[in-house]
């Protein structure tokens, strides 16, 4: 790949009107259609059998219907012969036996007995203890990243780099959220990968800024910044594109259980790539990064040293 | 500019290869079906007794590829699933209760790679099938079970050093002792500092009145307590499931973790976890009036319960002996046929049965089952936690003649009642109920699958990575696949050292880690086809390529690190598994492609003179 003289910085605008519409539409899609929250943090029960041949959904809810179950979602999964059914916590009923009696009755109507492939049960309190440490775990990150990015550059690049990661974060859930997936605990770890390998390519190029500071001399900010991003152009593509490369083979063959896992790190890594080059850089160069933030300061009374 | 290694860095390049390659070895190794006998005695089984058994299967018409006898302990590999199965039922019928016969997979590890400690990774029951248990341990319960106990005990000692007292009673976290006449609070308080230290004293304005409470100190004591006791129980219990690698853990205050990998009668497992069963023998009284008692105006010493057939029943307050004191119990049928449970007691309850049963002759003795239910409801939104004690009696027989340490108990409603009866008595109680919080089940194909799944898209997405790089980097690339494959030994052998467990979004880690590793090379390469285009000597670029891309691939792996090490602290169960193998993948990754590809690299173009790079 040749050397690149794209004027990313200079056309900053239109990527930042671009991002600003991209996460206002997320945001509003999180706020009405909201994230299918999973029984990891709701609490429920989750049920996945399998049957011999395709299974009929509609015989297998008035059953449920009858035995009074009448909140169970039932749903193929990857398969026609795989069936999900989900419940609620119930009122009145309890919690711990609900998967024996739910097995019990479909089994009880169906001449072919269901085979246990899965059950899930989270309590109320367990849900509500993972929802926590999820957020606790967000929170942190966080947290550390700003602190190691401030200490190894300087806060203006630290408040870009979270931003720009923020921005990914949001605009995956939001498509997350357009896409009704369901958010569970894999899905939350996807997140934090993503947050991870967002935050890896926005550092690629402000290391890159930072040495560009350090050895350019005649050349304004942006300027420098500008060819920062185009040297490491090909990097991010790349990186980006073997990443990729695995995580359409996980979406393809790995299995339903992990299928919003790599929808997530699959959209995820696309708009890390993309924010990385159009996002992290002008987010600093607004904030009035300039390369005398990162020189080496000059050490107080050191001239005083060298006085007779 | 010379590209050149010293002989120490390659050595330690090619020993860590070697080493990790060694350890990583064992998963290509299968599992054989196995069936485990241990003894549930604290004897172990003896080496007359394992030919026996060694001989009993051979008996069975079934080929065993092995017969192991170690530590007390026999293991004995099959052919398959079918075998397995039929010779642990052979040997569950003929060993009865004194030996726990187990289903396992034990792997087909060859001893001398056992020798130096290699085994395979661990397999989360995601892989593997099998269930998960997050258990609660009621606190409040265990804490006014103390305070009861407490009670019990201050009458007692009041009784003893003939002190008067109105009442003894609890109310709203204190224990209010009311003294018949205020002068013997100076003797109360001497006796509660010397005999009940644990108990904070408080004493209001009434003369009369001294208030305890359980110290904060005495109360953490406590639930520590009840915790650590019913791992015990927890343990025995899942020892007499026949539940080979079980792991019991304490999780957080007041949660225990249960995984029985490859168990799949949940119904029975949770019966048998969550029950707090135990059995009572009084006396039926038979003094009293039953109708005045059923219209609400029980005599003093006696309660009434119901039976099982819904009949009122009056039984003496005083309990004769209660489950604690059983120090054994074993199932099978009475001489009619009806299931019963053969039940030995302990030197102080034998004692208190032969002296009522010789007193009692001729009376009736009833036989009290105890099992507390525990569910969480929610009701107006509000989760409820309701815990109910169920109490039946389940027989009531004429006492025929004095009997102490060994009688049995019939009336149970059938074989698999009186067996999981016998279970729990002899498992002993929980100090606290439990309540289920969370259940995990895997079936076992669905864990086989997800390994093929799992295993499959590696492959692919590896291969992938692999013609990617070598179609755009060349020569340069195939060093870095290189790089790759060895960074997948070095991450697959430390799994298998540590033992963590690998779960399936621990193998979408590994393939994440594929595809991110290579991130470092694409760095250096970057930078080193920049240096060319500078106008540098290939040995010159090389040299600054791998100089300047370090600080950047420093940074930008810590990052994501310190975002894993979070996820690590965070997360449970699989998604722990998760962040393992990306721990381990990102450190790793920074040994292979920085130092691997450099020495091979160096052996390839270092020390010569190079026209071009084929990169």
């Amino acid at each position: 790949m040749k050397l690149t003289t794209i004027n990313f910085i200079g056309n900053r605008n239109i990527a930042l009107i671009f991002s600003s519409i991209l996460s206002l539409a997320s945001i509003v899609s999180l706020a009405v259609n909201g994230l299918q929250m999973g029984i990891d943090f709701t609490g429920g029960t989750l049920i996945e059998v399998g049957y011999q041949k395709a299974a009929d959904l509609t015989v297998l809810r008035s059953t449920l219907d009858e035995a009074g179950f009448a909140d169970a979602t039932v749903q193929n999964f990857g398969t026609a012969k795989d069936v999900l059914i989900r419940l609620k916590l119930q009122e009145g009923i309890s919690s711990a036996d609900l998967s024996t009696n739910v097995l019990e009755a479909i089994n009880h109507n169906t001449a072919e007995p269901a085979s246990l492939r899965r059950v899930e049960f989270v309590g109320p309190q367990v849900g509500d203890d993972l929802t926590q440490d999820g957020f606790l775990a967000l929170l942190y990150s966080t947290i550390g990243i700003l602190i190691y990015v401030a200490w190894r550059f300087e806060w203006k690049f630290s408040l870009g780099a979270v931003i720009a990661t923020f921005h990914d974060v949001i605009v995956t859930l939001g498509v997350f959220s357009i896409l009704r997936m369901e958010f569970d605990l894999t899905v939350l770890a996807a997140v934090l990968a993503l947050i991870g390998y967002s935050l890896n390519d926005t550092i690629v190029v402000y290391d890159r800024i930072r040495e560009s500071f350090l050895t350019l001399r005649n050349k304004t900010t942006e300027e420098m910044m500008n060819l920062s991003v185009n040297v490491t152009l090909s990097r991010t593509i790349m990186t980006s594109l073997t990443v990729i490369l695995v995580l359409v083979s996980l979406f393809f063959l790995g299995g339903e259980v992990i299928h919003g896992f790599s929808v997530v790190l699959l959209f995820g890594v696309f708009f890390g790539t993309y924010s990385s080059i159009f996002i992290a850089s002008p987010v600093a160069l607004m904030l009035g990064v300039s390369p005398a933030d990162l020189m080496p300061p000059v050490k107080e009374g050191e001239h005083l040293d060298n006085l007779p | 500019m010379q590209n050149h290694f010293p002989l120490w860095k390659n050595s330690l390049v090619l020993i860590v290869f070697m080493i990790s390659l060694l350890y990583a070895l064992p998963n290509l190794y299968g599992e054989d079906p196995s069936v485990q006998v241990s003894s549930s005695k604290p004897e172990k089984i003896s080496p007359a007794k394992a030919s026996e058994i060694e001989a009993a299967i051979q008996s069975a018409g079934i080929t065993n590829k092995a017969f192991e006898f170690k530590d007390g302990r026999i293991l004995t590999r099959l052919s398959n699933t079918d075998d397995q199965l039929k010779i642990a039922d052979l040997l569950r019928d003929t060993l009865g209760s004194d030996y726990t016969v187990a289903l396992n997979l034990a792997p087909t590890t060859p001893a001398w790679l056992q020798a130096v400690g290699a085994q395979a990774m661990y397999l989360g029951l995601d892989l593997r099938g099998g269930v998960h248990f997050l258990l609660e341990v009621d606190m409040d319960a265990a804490v006014k079970q103390a305070e009861e106990r407490y009670n019990d005990d201050l009458r007692l000692a009041f009784r003893n050093e003939k002190l008067r007292y109105q009442s003894v009673a609890k109310d709203n976290g204190f224990i209010k002792i009311k003294l018949k006449e205020a002068a013997d609070k100076a003797l109360l308080l001497a006796l509660l500092t010397k005999d009940f230290r644990t108990l904070e004293v408080t004493e209001p304005p009434a003369q009369d009145e001294v208030w305890l409470k359980l110290s904060i100190r005495e109360e953490k004591e406590i639930k520590k307590f009840a915790v650590a006791q019913n791992m015990t129980t927890l343990r025995n219990r899942v020892n007499e499931l026949g539940v080979a690698e079980p792991v019991i853990q304490q999780q957080g205050e007041n949660r225990i973790m249960v995984q029985l990998p490859g168990v799949q009668d949940t119904t029975r497992a949770k019966e048998i976890l969550g029950t707090t069963a135990t059995l009572e023998y009084r006396l039926v009284d038979v003094e009293h009036d039953l109708q005045k008692a059923v219209e609400g105006h029980p005599p003093v010493g006696s309660r009434l319960y119901m039976d099982k057939n819904g009949q009122p029943i009056l039984l003496n307050r005083q309990i004769i002996v209660t489950g604690d004191q059983i120090v054994d119990a074993s199932s099978g049928m009475d001489q009619d046929g009806r299931a019963a449970v053969f039940i030995s007691l302990n030197g102080v309850g034998a004692a208190k049965m032969g002296k009522l049963t010789q007193a009692n002759i001729g009376k009736p003795m009833a036989v009290v089952f105890i099992e507390y239910k525990i569910d969480t409801r929610i009701v107006n939104g509000e989760k409820v936690r309701h815990k109910e004690k169920v109490e039946k009696v389940i027989s009531v027989a004429t006492i025929q003649g004095a009997f102490s340490k060994r009688f049995q108990t019939t009336g149970l409603d059938s074989p698999q009642e009186a067996r999981n009866l016998s279970l729990l008595l002899r498992a002993g109680a929980l100090a606290a109920p439990v309540d289920i919080v969370e259940e995990r089940t895997v079936g076992p194909s669905l864990g086989q699958d997800n390994i093929n799944k799992g295993f499959l898209s590696f492959v692919v997405g590896f291969v992938l990575v692999v013609l990617f790089m070598a179609v755009y980097y060349k020569l340069f690339g195939l060093i870095a696949n290189m790089a790759l494959a060895f960074n997948v030994v070095i991450v697959v052998a430390i799994l298998s050292l540590l033992q963590a467990t690998l779960t399936l979004p621990g193998i979408a880690g590994i393939i994440l880690t594929v595809g991110m590793s290579v991130d470092a090379n694409v760095l250096i390469f970057e930078r080193v086809k920049e240096e060319i285009r500078n106008g540098n000597s290939p040995q010159t670029s090389i040299f600054m390529g791998y100089e300047k891309a370090f600080a950047t691939i420093l940074d930008s792996h810590v990052t994501n690190l310190v975002v894993a090490i979070v996820l690590f602290a965070f997360g449970t169960g699989s998604v722990k598994g998760f962040a393992v193998t990306l721990i381990i993948g990102i450190l790793s990754s920074m040994f292979t492609a920085i130092t691997g590809t450099r020495m091979v690299i160096n052996w390839v173009y270092g020390d010569r003179r190079v026209e071009k790079l084929s990169i």
